[in-house]
Protein backbone atom coordinates (compact mmCIF):
# COMPACT_ATOMS: atom_id res chain seq x y z
CA UNK A 1 0.00 0.00 0.00
CA UNK A 2 1.41 3.24 -0.71
CA UNK A 3 0.77 5.37 2.78
CA UNK A 4 0.89 3.23 6.24
CA UNK A 5 -1.54 4.40 8.33
CA UNK A 6 -0.07 5.55 12.15
CA UNK A 7 -1.71 2.67 14.08
CA UNK A 8 -0.30 0.64 11.38
CA UNK A 9 3.43 2.16 11.47
CA UNK A 10 3.45 1.76 15.31
CA UNK A 11 2.58 -2.09 15.52
CA UNK A 12 5.65 -2.58 13.84
CA UNK A 13 8.03 0.42 14.35
CA UNK A 14 11.00 -2.29 14.90
CA UNK A 15 10.08 -3.32 11.80
CA UNK A 16 12.79 -1.27 9.62
CA UNK A 17 14.44 -4.29 7.86
CA UNK A 18 12.81 -7.33 6.41
CA UNK A 19 14.70 -9.51 8.60
CA UNK A 20 13.33 -8.38 11.95
CA UNK A 21 9.75 -8.38 10.62
CA UNK A 22 10.52 -12.28 9.14
CA UNK A 23 11.62 -12.70 13.15
CA UNK A 24 8.18 -11.28 14.06
CA UNK A 25 6.37 -13.69 12.36
CA UNK A 26 8.57 -16.79 13.21
CA UNK A 27 7.98 -15.99 16.79
CA UNK A 28 4.40 -15.68 16.08
CA UNK A 29 3.64 -18.58 14.26
CA UNK A 30 6.25 -20.52 16.64
CA UNK A 31 3.90 -19.32 19.41
CA UNK A 32 0.92 -20.21 17.65
CA UNK A 33 1.80 -23.95 16.92
CA UNK A 34 2.77 -24.87 20.88
CA UNK A 35 -0.89 -22.99 21.47
CA UNK A 36 -2.81 -25.16 19.18
CA UNK A 37 -0.64 -28.95 19.68
CA UNK A 38 -1.66 -31.02 22.72
CA UNK A 39 0.98 -32.55 24.16
CA UNK A 40 0.84 -36.23 25.06
CA UNK A 41 -0.20 -38.23 28.15
CA UNK A 42 1.84 -38.16 30.92
CA UNK A 43 0.34 -41.39 32.39
CA UNK A 44 2.64 -44.45 33.14
CA UNK A 45 2.87 -47.17 30.77
CA UNK A 46 3.06 -49.52 33.93
CA UNK A 47 -0.48 -48.31 35.72
CA UNK A 48 -2.18 -47.74 32.40
CA UNK A 49 -1.79 -51.72 31.61
CA UNK A 50 -2.79 -52.57 35.42
CA UNK A 51 -5.64 -50.46 34.52
CA UNK A 52 -6.78 -51.68 31.70
CA UNK A 53 -6.70 -55.39 32.85
CA UNK A 54 -7.90 -55.34 36.12
CA UNK A 55 -11.55 -54.80 34.80
CA UNK A 56 -11.32 -58.30 32.86
CA UNK A 57 -9.37 -59.93 35.34
CA UNK A 58 -12.73 -59.04 37.67
CA UNK A 59 -14.80 -60.80 35.74
CA UNK A 60 -12.61 -63.96 35.68
CA UNK A 61 -12.62 -64.00 39.71
CA UNK A 62 -16.72 -63.36 39.12
CA UNK A 63 -16.99 -66.31 36.80
CA UNK A 64 -14.84 -68.39 38.94
CA UNK A 65 -16.80 -67.50 41.94
CA UNK A 66 -20.37 -68.27 40.29
CA UNK A 67 -19.09 -71.77 39.05
CA UNK A 68 -18.02 -72.56 42.15
CA UNK A 69 -21.13 -71.82 44.38
CA UNK A 70 -23.02 -74.06 41.60
CA UNK A 71 -20.71 -76.49 42.34
CA UNK A 72 -21.36 -76.48 45.66
CA UNK A 73 -25.10 -76.57 45.46
CA UNK A 74 -24.97 -79.90 43.84
CA UNK A 75 -27.64 -79.62 41.25
CA UNK A 76 -25.68 -82.25 39.09
CA UNK A 77 -23.16 -84.57 40.65
CA UNK A 78 -18.99 -83.45 40.41
CA UNK A 79 -18.73 -85.73 37.46
CA UNK A 80 -21.47 -84.08 35.07
CA UNK A 81 -20.32 -80.67 36.58
CA UNK A 82 -16.47 -80.91 37.98
CA UNK A 83 -15.73 -77.80 40.12
CA UNK A 84 -12.40 -75.23 39.61
CA UNK A 85 -10.25 -77.68 41.98
CA UNK A 86 -11.10 -80.55 39.72
CA UNK A 87 -10.40 -79.19 36.57
CA UNK A 88 -7.39 -77.59 38.35
CA UNK A 89 -6.13 -80.69 39.65
CA UNK A 90 -7.08 -81.82 35.55
CA UNK A 91 -4.71 -79.23 34.14
CA UNK A 92 -1.76 -80.56 36.40
CA UNK A 93 -2.53 -84.34 35.46
CA UNK A 94 -2.62 -83.13 31.69
CA UNK A 95 0.53 -81.56 31.94
CA UNK A 96 2.45 -84.13 33.96
CA UNK A 97 1.47 -86.30 31.34
CA UNK A 98 2.69 -84.24 28.17
CA UNK A 99 -0.39 -84.53 27.03
CA UNK A 100 -1.94 -80.75 27.31
CA UNK A 101 2.24 -79.69 26.21
CA UNK A 102 1.48 -82.15 23.47
CA UNK A 103 -1.96 -81.62 22.00
CA UNK A 104 -1.47 -77.18 22.72
CA UNK A 105 2.04 -77.48 20.67
CA UNK A 106 0.44 -79.50 18.02
CA UNK A 107 -2.84 -77.08 17.76
CA UNK A 108 -1.21 -73.93 18.08
CA UNK A 109 1.47 -74.65 15.41
CA UNK A 110 -1.11 -75.84 12.73
CA UNK A 111 -3.05 -72.40 13.89
CA UNK A 112 -0.14 -70.26 13.26
CA UNK A 113 0.75 -71.89 9.95
CA UNK A 114 -2.45 -72.35 8.62
CA UNK A 115 -3.06 -68.66 9.27
CA UNK A 116 0.11 -67.43 7.81
CA UNK A 117 -0.76 -69.48 4.55
CA UNK A 118 -4.39 -67.90 4.59
CA UNK A 119 -2.67 -64.05 4.95
CA UNK A 120 -0.18 -65.27 1.99
CA UNK A 121 -3.33 -66.48 -0.45
CA UNK A 122 -6.30 -63.94 0.59
CA UNK A 123 -4.08 -61.13 0.85
CA UNK A 124 -3.35 -60.51 -3.06
CA UNK A 125 -6.36 -62.21 -3.99
CA UNK A 126 -8.32 -59.59 -2.08
CA UNK A 127 -6.00 -56.97 -3.50
CA UNK A 128 -6.93 -58.21 -6.78
CA UNK A 129 -10.78 -58.37 -5.98
CA UNK A 130 -10.58 -54.49 -4.17
CA UNK A 131 -8.70 -53.54 -7.11
CA UNK A 132 -9.86 -54.79 -10.72
CA UNK A 133 -14.02 -54.22 -11.25
CA UNK A 134 -15.02 -57.42 -12.97
CA UNK A 135 -13.54 -59.99 -10.70
CA UNK A 136 -15.10 -58.17 -7.82
CA UNK A 137 -18.43 -57.86 -9.69
CA UNK A 138 -18.62 -61.50 -10.42
CA UNK A 139 -16.40 -63.03 -7.14
CA UNK A 140 -16.91 -60.64 -4.35
CA UNK A 141 -20.63 -62.14 -3.69
CA UNK A 142 -19.21 -65.48 -3.03
CA UNK A 143 -16.66 -64.39 -1.13
CA UNK A 144 -19.04 -62.76 1.08
CA UNK A 145 -21.22 -65.23 1.28
CA UNK A 146 -18.61 -67.95 1.96
CA UNK A 147 -17.35 -65.93 5.14
CA UNK A 148 -21.34 -67.71 6.37
CA UNK A 149 -20.29 -70.78 5.51
CA UNK A 150 -19.55 -72.70 9.11
CA UNK A 151 -15.52 -73.93 8.04
CA UNK A 152 -16.84 -77.26 9.79
CA UNK A 153 -19.09 -78.15 6.41
CA UNK A 154 -16.19 -78.29 4.78
CA UNK A 155 -14.46 -81.17 7.18
CA UNK A 156 -16.38 -84.17 5.37
CA UNK A 157 -15.40 -83.44 2.13
CA UNK A 158 -11.79 -82.68 3.00
CA UNK A 159 -11.81 -86.57 4.41
CA UNK A 160 -13.00 -87.52 1.27
CA UNK A 161 -10.11 -85.84 -0.72
CA UNK A 162 -7.57 -85.22 1.59
CA UNK A 163 -8.14 -88.43 4.15
CA UNK A 164 -6.91 -88.16 7.81
CA UNK A 165 -4.11 -86.02 7.36
CA UNK A 166 -3.01 -82.79 7.88
CA UNK A 167 -3.76 -81.95 4.64
CA UNK A 168 -7.50 -82.00 5.47
CA UNK A 169 -6.60 -79.61 8.47
CA UNK A 170 -5.51 -76.81 6.43
CA UNK A 171 -8.03 -77.73 3.32
CA UNK A 172 -10.59 -76.59 6.34
CA UNK A 173 -8.13 -73.67 7.94
CA UNK A 174 -8.04 -72.06 4.46
CA UNK A 175 -11.34 -72.21 3.17
CA UNK A 176 -12.64 -70.24 6.94
CA UNK A 177 -9.82 -68.01 6.72
CA UNK A 178 -8.82 -66.71 3.24
CA UNK A 179 -12.69 -65.30 2.54
CA UNK A 180 -12.00 -63.36 5.77
CA UNK A 181 -8.85 -61.97 4.85
CA UNK A 182 -10.35 -61.39 1.31
CA UNK A 183 -13.04 -59.42 3.05
CA UNK A 184 -10.91 -57.32 4.97
CA UNK A 185 -8.88 -55.91 2.14
CA UNK A 186 -11.65 -55.02 0.29
CA UNK A 187 -13.38 -53.73 2.91
CA UNK A 188 -10.56 -51.28 3.79
CA UNK A 189 -9.54 -50.11 -0.06
CA UNK A 190 -13.26 -49.33 0.00
CA UNK A 191 -13.03 -46.81 3.36
CA UNK A 192 -9.89 -44.93 1.75
CA UNK A 193 -10.96 -41.76 1.12
CA UNK A 194 -11.17 -40.55 -2.50
CA UNK A 195 -9.35 -37.52 -1.51
CA UNK A 196 -6.08 -39.65 -1.06
CA UNK A 197 -6.43 -41.33 -4.55
CA UNK A 198 -6.68 -37.56 -5.82
CA UNK A 199 -3.60 -36.52 -3.54
CA UNK A 200 -1.94 -39.62 -5.35
CA UNK A 201 -2.90 -38.64 -8.62
CA UNK A 202 -1.96 -34.98 -8.21
CA UNK A 203 1.51 -36.08 -6.59
CA UNK A 204 2.07 -38.23 -10.12
CA UNK A 205 1.52 -41.85 -8.76
CA UNK A 206 0.80 -44.49 -11.17
CA UNK A 207 -0.74 -47.37 -10.76
CA UNK A 208 1.74 -49.38 -9.15
CA UNK A 209 2.88 -46.66 -6.71
CA UNK A 210 -0.80 -45.77 -6.22
CA UNK A 211 -1.66 -49.14 -5.18
CA UNK A 212 1.67 -49.38 -2.95
CA UNK A 213 2.01 -45.70 -1.74
CA UNK A 214 -1.49 -44.85 -1.37
CA UNK A 215 -4.13 -47.25 -1.32
CA UNK A 216 -2.69 -50.22 0.75
CA UNK A 217 -1.12 -48.55 3.80
CA UNK A 218 -4.43 -46.02 3.32
CA UNK A 219 -6.44 -49.51 3.57
CA UNK A 220 -4.66 -50.60 6.41
CA UNK A 221 -6.75 -50.83 9.61
CA UNK A 222 -9.39 -52.53 7.54
CA UNK A 223 -7.05 -55.46 6.58
CA UNK A 224 -5.75 -55.86 10.25
CA UNK A 225 -9.66 -56.30 11.32
CA UNK A 226 -9.83 -58.88 8.48
CA UNK A 227 -6.59 -60.47 9.77
CA UNK A 228 -8.14 -60.36 13.23
CA UNK A 229 -11.29 -62.31 11.87
CA UNK A 230 -9.43 -64.70 9.94
CA UNK A 231 -7.47 -65.80 13.06
CA UNK A 232 -10.50 -66.41 15.03
CA UNK A 233 -11.88 -68.51 11.59
CA UNK A 234 -8.92 -70.40 11.13
CA UNK A 235 -8.68 -71.43 15.22
CA UNK A 236 -12.20 -72.26 15.22
CA UNK A 237 -12.06 -74.14 11.90
CA UNK A 238 -9.08 -75.97 12.98
CA UNK A 239 -10.78 -77.17 16.13
CA UNK A 240 -13.68 -78.45 14.15
CA UNK A 241 -11.32 -80.48 11.83
CA UNK A 242 -9.58 -81.21 14.90
CA UNK A 243 -12.41 -82.74 16.76
CA UNK A 244 -14.49 -84.79 13.77
CA UNK A 245 -10.88 -86.00 12.42
CA UNK A 246 -9.54 -88.18 14.81
CA UNK A 247 -6.54 -90.65 14.06
CA UNK A 248 -5.02 -91.38 11.09
CA UNK A 249 -1.78 -89.25 10.31
CA UNK A 250 -3.20 -86.37 12.01
CA UNK A 251 -1.72 -85.94 15.13
CA UNK A 252 -2.57 -85.22 18.64
CA UNK A 253 -4.08 -81.00 19.21
CA UNK A 254 -6.91 -79.53 21.56
CA UNK A 255 -9.57 -80.96 19.48
CA UNK A 256 -8.20 -84.49 19.69
CA UNK A 257 -7.76 -83.68 23.18
CA UNK A 258 -11.11 -82.35 23.94
CA UNK A 259 -12.60 -85.38 22.35
CA UNK A 260 -10.88 -88.02 24.07
CA UNK A 261 -12.02 -86.31 27.16
CA UNK A 262 -15.62 -86.71 25.88
CA UNK A 263 -15.14 -90.64 24.78
CA UNK A 264 -14.17 -91.45 28.50
CA UNK A 265 -16.83 -89.43 29.92
CA UNK A 266 -14.32 -86.98 31.90
CA UNK A 267 -15.74 -83.70 32.21
CA UNK A 268 -12.67 -82.64 34.21
CA UNK A 269 -10.79 -82.89 30.77
CA UNK A 270 -13.38 -81.70 28.43
CA UNK A 271 -13.49 -78.60 30.62
CA UNK A 272 -9.66 -78.74 30.28
CA UNK A 273 -9.64 -78.29 26.91
CA UNK A 274 -12.18 -75.91 26.50
CA UNK A 275 -10.49 -73.74 28.20
CA UNK A 276 -7.05 -74.37 26.55
CA UNK A 277 -9.06 -73.33 23.24
CA UNK A 278 -10.48 -69.91 24.68
CA UNK A 279 -6.96 -69.27 26.35
CA UNK A 280 -5.00 -69.38 23.14
CA UNK A 281 -7.74 -67.29 21.48
CA UNK A 282 -7.28 -64.86 23.83
CA UNK A 283 -3.68 -65.00 24.22
CA UNK A 284 -2.99 -64.33 20.29
CA UNK A 285 -5.44 -61.87 20.40
CA UNK A 286 -4.46 -59.68 23.86
CA UNK A 287 -0.19 -60.71 23.10
CA UNK A 288 -0.29 -60.16 18.96
CA UNK A 289 -2.94 -57.99 17.21
CA UNK A 290 -4.20 -56.08 20.05
CA UNK A 291 -0.84 -54.51 20.28
CA UNK A 292 -0.21 -54.04 17.09
CA UNK A 293 -3.65 -52.56 16.40
CA UNK A 294 -3.12 -50.11 18.80
CA UNK A 295 0.11 -49.18 17.67
CA UNK A 296 -1.47 -48.42 14.66
CA UNK A 297 -4.43 -46.57 15.42
CA UNK A 298 -2.12 -44.52 17.45
CA UNK A 299 0.19 -43.60 14.98
CA UNK A 300 -2.49 -43.00 12.80
CA UNK A 301 -4.48 -40.65 15.68
CA UNK A 302 -7.80 -42.60 15.33
CA UNK A 303 -7.17 -44.48 19.09
CA UNK A 304 -10.08 -42.79 20.74
CA UNK A 305 -8.53 -39.71 23.21
CA UNK A 306 -5.08 -41.12 24.69
CA UNK A 307 -5.50 -39.95 28.12
CA UNK A 308 -8.74 -40.89 29.22
CA UNK A 309 -8.89 -43.92 27.01
CA UNK A 310 -6.10 -45.93 29.28
CA UNK A 311 -8.74 -46.61 31.91
CA UNK A 312 -11.43 -47.75 29.30
CA UNK A 313 -9.13 -49.23 26.54
CA UNK A 314 -10.30 -52.19 26.50
CA UNK A 315 -14.03 -51.40 25.60
CA UNK A 316 -13.61 -48.81 23.21
CA UNK A 317 -10.81 -50.47 21.59
CA UNK A 318 -13.63 -52.91 20.30
CA UNK A 319 -15.43 -50.10 19.44
CA UNK A 320 -12.94 -48.81 17.24
CA UNK A 321 -12.71 -52.01 15.57
CA UNK A 322 -16.09 -52.54 15.29
CA UNK A 323 -16.54 -48.98 13.55
CA UNK A 324 -13.51 -49.47 11.64
CA UNK A 325 -15.09 -53.07 10.28
CA UNK A 326 -18.59 -51.31 9.63
CA UNK A 327 -16.62 -48.26 7.58
CA UNK A 328 -18.23 -45.77 9.96
CA UNK B 1 14.83 -14.98 -8.74
CA UNK B 2 16.26 -16.76 -11.07
CA UNK B 3 15.70 -15.76 -14.69
CA UNK B 4 15.79 -18.00 -18.17
CA UNK B 5 15.75 -21.80 -17.52
CA UNK B 6 14.94 -23.56 -20.57
CA UNK B 7 11.65 -26.19 -19.56
CA UNK B 8 13.31 -29.28 -19.65
CA UNK B 9 16.43 -27.92 -17.65
CA UNK B 10 14.39 -26.38 -14.79
CA UNK B 11 13.33 -29.91 -13.76
CA UNK B 12 17.13 -31.70 -14.20
CA UNK B 13 18.45 -28.26 -12.39
CA UNK B 14 16.06 -28.94 -9.43
CA UNK B 15 16.69 -32.74 -8.85
CA UNK B 16 20.51 -31.68 -8.48
CA UNK B 17 20.35 -28.39 -6.21
CA UNK B 18 18.08 -26.98 -3.60
CA UNK B 19 15.70 -26.02 -6.23
CA UNK B 20 13.68 -23.89 -4.12
CA UNK B 21 15.20 -20.78 -5.71
CA UNK B 22 14.92 -21.11 -9.05
CA UNK B 23 12.00 -22.75 -10.48
CA UNK B 24 10.46 -19.28 -11.64
CA UNK B 25 11.60 -19.28 -15.15
CA UNK B 26 10.48 -16.91 -16.87
CA UNK B 27 9.12 -18.71 -20.37
CA UNK B 28 8.30 -21.53 -18.29
CA UNK B 29 6.21 -20.60 -15.15
CA UNK B 30 3.29 -19.09 -17.53
CA UNK B 31 -0.38 -20.14 -17.58
CA UNK B 32 -2.11 -19.75 -20.89
CA UNK B 33 -6.32 -20.69 -21.11
CA UNK B 34 -8.59 -20.01 -24.71
CA UNK B 35 -11.86 -20.61 -24.88
CA UNK B 36 -12.15 -22.77 -21.82
CA UNK B 37 -15.71 -24.35 -21.81
CA UNK B 38 -17.30 -26.91 -19.71
CA UNK B 39 -20.29 -28.58 -19.92
CA UNK B 40 -21.32 -31.43 -17.75
CA UNK B 41 -24.92 -32.17 -19.42
CA UNK B 42 -24.10 -31.92 -23.87
CA UNK B 43 -27.41 -29.81 -23.54
CA UNK B 44 -27.19 -27.99 -20.10
CA UNK B 45 -25.94 -24.05 -19.79
CA UNK B 46 -22.26 -24.70 -19.58
CA UNK B 47 -20.25 -24.10 -16.11
CA UNK B 48 -17.26 -22.81 -17.61
CA UNK B 49 -18.18 -20.00 -20.87
CA UNK B 50 -15.28 -19.87 -22.95
CA UNK B 51 -12.87 -18.46 -20.68
CA UNK B 52 -9.77 -16.47 -21.75
CA UNK B 53 -6.92 -16.07 -19.18
CA UNK B 54 -2.93 -15.09 -19.09
CA UNK B 55 -1.06 -15.35 -16.46
CA UNK B 56 2.71 -14.25 -16.28
CA UNK B 57 5.47 -16.11 -14.85
CA UNK B 58 5.49 -15.72 -11.15
CA UNK B 59 2.21 -13.95 -11.17
CA UNK B 60 -0.26 -14.04 -7.57
CA UNK B 61 -3.11 -14.11 -9.07
CA UNK B 62 -6.50 -14.77 -7.43
CA UNK B 63 -9.87 -16.57 -9.01
CA UNK B 64 -12.67 -14.97 -6.51
CA UNK B 65 -16.22 -16.07 -7.02
CA UNK B 66 -19.32 -17.34 -5.29
CA UNK B 67 -19.92 -21.48 -4.32
CA UNK B 68 -20.82 -22.79 -7.26
CA UNK B 69 -19.19 -20.57 -10.29
CA UNK B 70 -16.74 -23.03 -11.21
CA UNK B 71 -13.70 -21.96 -9.90
CA UNK B 72 -12.78 -24.80 -8.73
CA UNK B 73 -14.08 -26.83 -12.23
CA UNK B 74 -11.47 -24.34 -13.74
CA UNK B 75 -8.53 -25.07 -11.46
CA UNK B 76 -9.15 -28.91 -11.69
CA UNK B 77 -9.05 -28.03 -15.70
CA UNK B 78 -5.69 -26.16 -15.79
CA UNK B 79 -4.28 -29.44 -13.24
CA UNK B 80 -5.01 -31.56 -15.60
CA UNK B 81 -7.13 -33.72 -13.44
CA UNK B 82 -10.40 -32.86 -16.29
CA UNK B 83 -10.73 -32.24 -19.90
CA UNK B 84 -12.80 -29.04 -20.75
CA UNK B 85 -15.32 -29.64 -23.21
CA UNK B 86 -13.52 -27.48 -25.72
CA UNK B 87 -10.74 -25.10 -25.36
CA UNK B 88 -7.16 -25.09 -24.69
CA UNK B 89 -4.73 -24.75 -21.85
CA UNK B 90 -1.05 -24.26 -21.86
CA UNK B 91 0.68 -24.81 -18.51
CA UNK B 92 4.45 -23.82 -19.71
CA UNK B 93 7.43 -25.21 -18.16
CA UNK B 94 7.51 -28.26 -15.96
CA UNK B 95 3.74 -28.06 -14.89
CA UNK B 96 1.36 -27.26 -12.00
CA UNK B 97 0.83 -28.61 -8.36
CA UNK B 98 -2.51 -28.90 -6.57
CA UNK B 99 -2.75 -28.25 -2.76
CA UNK B 100 -6.69 -28.63 -1.68
CA UNK B 101 -8.47 -26.96 0.98
CA UNK B 102 -8.18 -30.03 3.27
CA UNK B 103 -4.42 -30.49 4.01
CA UNK B 104 -5.03 -34.22 3.05
CA UNK B 105 -1.69 -35.67 4.31
CA UNK B 106 -1.40 -39.53 4.47
CA UNK B 107 -1.74 -40.18 8.43
CA UNK B 108 0.34 -43.19 8.49
CA UNK B 109 3.51 -41.09 7.64
CA UNK B 110 5.16 -38.43 9.77
CA UNK B 111 5.51 -34.66 8.08
CA UNK B 112 8.71 -35.21 6.89
CA UNK B 113 7.86 -38.96 4.95
CA UNK B 114 4.66 -37.19 3.49
CA UNK B 115 7.23 -34.40 1.96
CA UNK B 116 9.48 -37.22 0.81
CA UNK B 117 6.63 -39.32 -1.05
CA UNK B 118 5.77 -36.30 -3.48
CA UNK B 119 9.64 -36.43 -3.84
CA UNK B 120 9.41 -39.66 -4.06
CA UNK B 121 6.73 -40.06 -7.14
CA UNK B 122 8.83 -37.16 -8.81
CA UNK B 123 11.51 -39.58 -9.25
CA UNK B 124 14.08 -38.28 -6.83
CA UNK B 125 16.56 -40.79 -5.45
CA UNK B 126 16.14 -42.35 -1.81
CA UNK B 127 19.55 -40.60 -0.61
CA UNK B 128 18.30 -36.86 -1.46
CA UNK B 129 14.64 -37.35 -0.07
CA UNK B 130 15.08 -36.80 3.39
CA UNK B 131 17.45 -33.90 3.22
CA UNK B 132 15.16 -32.12 0.51
CA UNK B 133 12.14 -32.51 2.69
CA UNK B 134 13.88 -31.21 5.47
CA UNK B 135 15.02 -27.78 3.17
CA UNK B 136 11.38 -27.82 2.20
CA UNK B 137 10.08 -28.53 6.23
CA UNK B 138 12.29 -25.38 6.91
CA UNK B 139 11.42 -23.15 4.30
CA UNK B 140 7.11 -23.47 6.03
CA UNK B 141 9.11 -22.67 9.19
CA UNK B 142 8.46 -26.76 10.50
CA UNK B 143 11.72 -27.49 11.40
CA UNK B 144 10.83 -29.77 14.91
CA UNK B 145 7.91 -31.16 13.39
CA UNK B 146 9.86 -33.43 10.88
CA UNK B 147 8.78 -36.42 12.88
CA UNK B 148 5.43 -35.99 14.49
CA UNK B 149 2.08 -37.54 12.46
CA UNK B 150 -0.61 -35.02 11.14
CA UNK B 151 -2.86 -35.96 13.75
CA UNK B 152 -0.29 -34.30 16.49
CA UNK B 153 -0.26 -31.40 14.20
CA UNK B 154 -2.35 -28.54 14.15
CA UNK B 155 -4.54 -27.49 11.41
CA UNK B 156 -2.30 -24.66 10.20
CA UNK B 157 1.03 -26.83 10.63
CA UNK B 158 -0.71 -29.41 8.02
CA UNK B 159 -1.60 -27.13 6.17
CA UNK B 160 1.94 -25.90 6.29
CA UNK B 161 3.22 -29.43 5.44
CA UNK B 162 0.72 -29.66 1.96
CA UNK B 163 2.57 -26.98 1.32
CA UNK B 164 5.73 -28.39 1.24
CA UNK B 165 4.36 -31.14 -0.01
CA UNK B 166 3.06 -28.80 -2.87
CA UNK B 167 6.99 -27.30 -3.67
CA UNK B 168 8.18 -30.55 -3.60
CA UNK B 169 6.48 -31.44 -6.80
CA UNK B 170 8.82 -28.39 -7.94
CA UNK B 171 6.37 -27.50 -10.50
CA UNK B 172 6.21 -23.34 -11.89
CA UNK B 173 2.68 -23.05 -11.32
CA UNK B 174 1.13 -23.82 -7.85
CA UNK B 175 -2.59 -23.74 -7.70
CA UNK B 176 -4.25 -23.51 -4.36
CA UNK B 177 -7.97 -24.50 -3.79
CA UNK B 178 -8.90 -22.50 -1.30
CA UNK B 179 -5.96 -23.70 1.19
CA UNK B 180 -6.63 -21.59 3.95
CA UNK B 181 -10.52 -21.87 4.07
CA UNK B 182 -10.47 -24.59 6.87
CA UNK B 183 -8.70 -22.69 9.16
CA UNK B 184 -8.74 -19.93 11.82
CA UNK B 185 -8.81 -16.45 11.59
CA UNK B 186 -5.52 -15.74 13.15
CA UNK B 187 -4.14 -18.88 11.45
CA UNK B 188 -5.13 -17.64 8.16
CA UNK B 189 -3.69 -14.22 9.14
CA UNK B 190 -0.23 -15.92 9.47
CA UNK B 191 -0.30 -18.34 6.78
CA UNK B 192 -0.80 -15.39 4.47
CA UNK B 193 2.28 -13.94 5.78
CA UNK B 194 3.77 -17.01 5.08
CA UNK B 195 2.40 -17.71 1.76
CA UNK B 196 3.46 -14.45 0.34
CA UNK B 197 7.41 -14.81 1.53
CA UNK B 198 7.41 -18.12 0.24
CA UNK B 199 6.03 -17.17 -3.31
CA UNK B 200 8.58 -14.23 -2.83
CA UNK B 201 11.51 -16.59 -1.86
CA UNK B 202 10.87 -19.23 -4.44
CA UNK B 203 9.39 -17.07 -7.86
CA UNK B 204 6.61 -19.76 -8.08
CA UNK B 205 3.40 -18.83 -10.51
CA UNK B 206 0.51 -18.64 -7.96
CA UNK B 207 -3.49 -19.11 -8.91
CA UNK B 208 -5.68 -18.89 -5.51
CA UNK B 209 -9.05 -19.90 -5.22
CA UNK B 210 -10.91 -18.30 -2.76
CA UNK B 211 -14.27 -16.96 -2.19
CA UNK B 212 -12.81 -14.51 0.66
CA UNK B 213 -12.62 -11.17 -1.06
CA UNK B 214 -10.32 -9.72 2.03
CA UNK B 215 -7.82 -12.89 1.27
CA UNK B 216 -7.74 -12.24 -2.27
CA UNK B 217 -7.17 -8.41 -2.40
CA UNK B 218 -4.52 -9.65 0.94
CA UNK B 219 -2.60 -12.06 -1.51
CA UNK B 220 -3.57 -11.50 -5.15
CA UNK B 221 -1.15 -9.21 -7.54
CA UNK B 222 -4.72 -9.62 -10.00
CA UNK B 223 -7.84 -10.22 -8.43
CA UNK B 224 -10.49 -11.98 -10.71
CA UNK B 225 -13.92 -12.14 -10.00
CA UNK B 226 -15.97 -14.79 -11.66
CA UNK B 227 -19.40 -15.04 -12.28
CA UNK B 228 -21.59 -17.94 -11.98
CA UNK B 229 -23.92 -19.89 -14.52
CA UNK B 230 -22.35 -19.50 -16.62
CA UNK B 231 -18.99 -19.23 -15.28
CA UNK B 232 -16.86 -16.00 -16.70
CA UNK B 233 -14.18 -13.74 -15.68
CA UNK B 234 -16.42 -10.89 -15.25
CA UNK B 235 -14.05 -8.06 -13.88
CA UNK B 236 -10.43 -8.17 -12.86
CA UNK B 237 -8.12 -5.94 -10.52
CA UNK B 238 -4.02 -4.88 -10.27
CA UNK B 239 -3.64 -4.75 -6.50
CA UNK B 240 -0.62 -2.40 -7.40
CA UNK B 241 1.38 -2.53 -3.32
CA UNK B 242 4.65 -0.56 -3.12
CA UNK B 243 5.06 -2.15 0.81
CA UNK B 244 4.04 -4.44 2.67
CA UNK B 245 -0.10 -4.97 3.09
CA UNK B 246 -2.01 -6.81 5.41
CA UNK B 247 -5.39 -7.63 5.59
CA UNK B 248 -6.73 -5.19 8.35
CA UNK B 249 -4.88 -2.28 6.03
CA UNK B 250 -7.22 0.59 4.66
CA UNK B 251 -6.18 0.28 1.32
CA UNK B 252 -7.00 -3.73 1.26
CA UNK B 253 -10.47 -2.47 2.53
CA UNK B 254 -11.36 0.06 0.32
CA UNK B 255 -10.59 -2.19 -2.86
CA UNK B 256 -12.39 -4.94 -0.93
CA UNK B 257 -15.59 -3.04 -0.41
CA UNK B 258 -15.53 -2.71 -4.15
CA UNK B 259 -14.93 -5.97 -5.22
CA UNK B 260 -17.54 -7.31 -2.72
CA UNK B 261 -20.17 -4.92 -4.17
CA UNK B 262 -19.28 -6.27 -7.91
CA UNK B 263 -19.52 -10.05 -6.49
CA UNK B 264 -23.26 -8.91 -4.72
CA UNK B 265 -24.29 -7.57 -8.00
CA UNK B 266 -23.10 -10.41 -9.79
CA UNK B 267 -24.61 -13.01 -7.19
CA UNK B 268 -28.44 -10.61 -7.52
CA UNK B 269 -28.48 -11.03 -11.01
CA UNK B 270 -29.42 -14.40 -10.35
CA UNK B 271 -32.39 -13.12 -8.15
CA UNK B 272 -34.84 -13.49 -11.18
Amino acid sequence: MPTDSPTRARETSTAAGASTDTDTISDLEAGLDALQTVSGSTRSRGRAVLAAAYPPLLAVVILLAVWQVVVWLEIRPVYVIPGPAEVGEAIARAAASGALWEALATSLSRGVLGFLAAVAIGTPLGIVVARVRWVRVTFGPIITGLQVLPSVAWVPAGIIWFGLSDATVYFVILMGAVPSIINGIVAGVDQVPPLYRRVGHVLGAGRITMVKDVILPASLPGYLAGLKQGWAFSWRSLMAAEIIAVGGSIGFGLGAFLQQGRELSDMAIVFVAILLILVVGIAIELLFFSPVEKAMLRRRGLAADPAPANRSSWLSRRRTAATIRSGG
Amino acid sequence: MSTTTSPTGSATAGVATPGIMESGAVESGGVRLRGITQRFAPAGAPVLDGIDLDIAPGEFVCLLGASGCGKSTLLNIVAGLQDPTAGEVVVGGSGSALMFQEPALFPWLTASRNVELALKLRGVPRGERRGRAAELLHLVRLDGAADKRPHELSGGMRQRVALARSLAQERDVLLMDEPFAALDAITRDLLHDELERIWKQTGRTVVFITHNVREAVRLGQRVLLMSSRPGRIAREWRVDVTGERRIEAPDVSRLAIEITNDLREEIRRHAH
